[in-house]
């Protein structure tokens, strides 16, 4: 019980320390690589509330794309960072006014939280034990029956943002010449050459 | 030193408010404010385990599942929105974004 204390502060102190370099970091390469932190140490607090599946999934999804995604950006847009972080100070104010607040919301909704009696009879899906089935197989006993269509759903977000990211970022220059292989290959003799009879002492007009 | 539901709330309260400040803190680079957004997420996440975990429902797992796709979407559409309109206009400053008049 102790150890797993102690891996909840290791894990919750170095997702918050890493959360707070995100958004203070000078460099955004830096903040991209404290996100990636945040995120597997997420995923070390996932593993230790017994969410595996969750846990890889978010390393998997999170440092594997959407991070990596992060970085390509950043490294690709010649961007002057130092200019754009001009103006810090204007925010900072209204910055904590709004966390201030929002943060002593969130405190008061933690510690006054009741989970009355009655929730644990509507609970919809109970997790089974550990020792019958793990973490993933329970997942998919819920996510491939009951919740089909929601997998679908997902699914499908995922293919209209694929085909929209790719829309917005395709884009091909005018001026460049491409290879069209379709019209290569219909090309016919008749076309290309012409045999012409040349009398000898003449040229060709 | 038993770490209870309260404990995770805790952590995604930080990590949701750090967000918020995120966003107010880097006004003008939208790449932070994509990251920040990012972290907001995380935080839905976390609270949505720790309640599944804790009232012994795996339906909150489910959930979360579906929060993350729709993340993974939207950083997709996000950086692709950013990246057409660095090929535009040659700066993502936020306040450059007046094009619409808005």
């Amino acid at each position: 019980m102790i150890l797993q204390a102690i891996f909840f502060y290791l894990f919750a102190g170095m997702c918050v320390a890493s959360a707070i370099m995100v958004i203070a970091a000078r460099n955004p390469v830096h903040s991209v690589l404290f996100l990636i932190l945040a995120f597997v140490n997420a995923a070390g607090l996932f593993v230790l509330v017994g969410a595996e599946f969750l846990a890889m999934i978010l390393i998997v999804v999170y440092v594997g794309a959407v991070a990596v995604l992060f970085l390509f950006v950043v490294m690709m847009l010649d961007v002057d960072f130092a200019e754009l972080r001009t103006g810090l100070l204007n925010y900072l104010p209204a910055g904590f006014v709004v966390g201030g607040i929002l943060l002593a919301e969130l405190v008061f909704v933690v510690v006054a939280k009741v989970i009355q009696p009655g929730v644990a009879k509507v609970i919809t899906a109970p997790i089974p034990p550990a020792s019958a089935v793990n973490n993933t197989e329970a997942l998919g006993l819920v996510l491939y029956t009951r919740y089909v269509y929601y997998f679908e759903a997902a699914g499908l977000i995922l293919l209209v943002a694929m085909v929209g990211a790719i829309v917005l970022t395709l884009y091909h220059k005018p001026q460049v010449r491409r290879q069209v292989i379709a019209e290569q290959v219909a090309r016919r003799r008749t076309s290309a050459i012409d045999i012409v009879k040349v009398k000898s002492g003449q040229g060709l007009s | 030193m038993i770490i209870g539901l309260g404990h995770y709330l805790s952590v995604g309260a930080i990590l949701f408010t750090l967000g918020i400040f995120g966003i107010f803190l880097n006004r003008k680079n939208i790449i932070i404010i994509l990251m920040s957004i990012e972290l907001i997420l995380l935080a839905v996440n976390i609270n949505l385990v720790a309640f599944s975990a804790f009232l012994g429902d795996i339906v909150g797992q489910v959930y979360a599942l579906i929060v993350l796709t729709v993340a993974a979407a939207e950083a997709a559409i996000g950086l692709a929105i950013l990246v057409a309109y660095y090929r535009n206009r040659g700066s993502i400053a936020v306040e450059d974004v007046n094009l619409m008049k808005g």
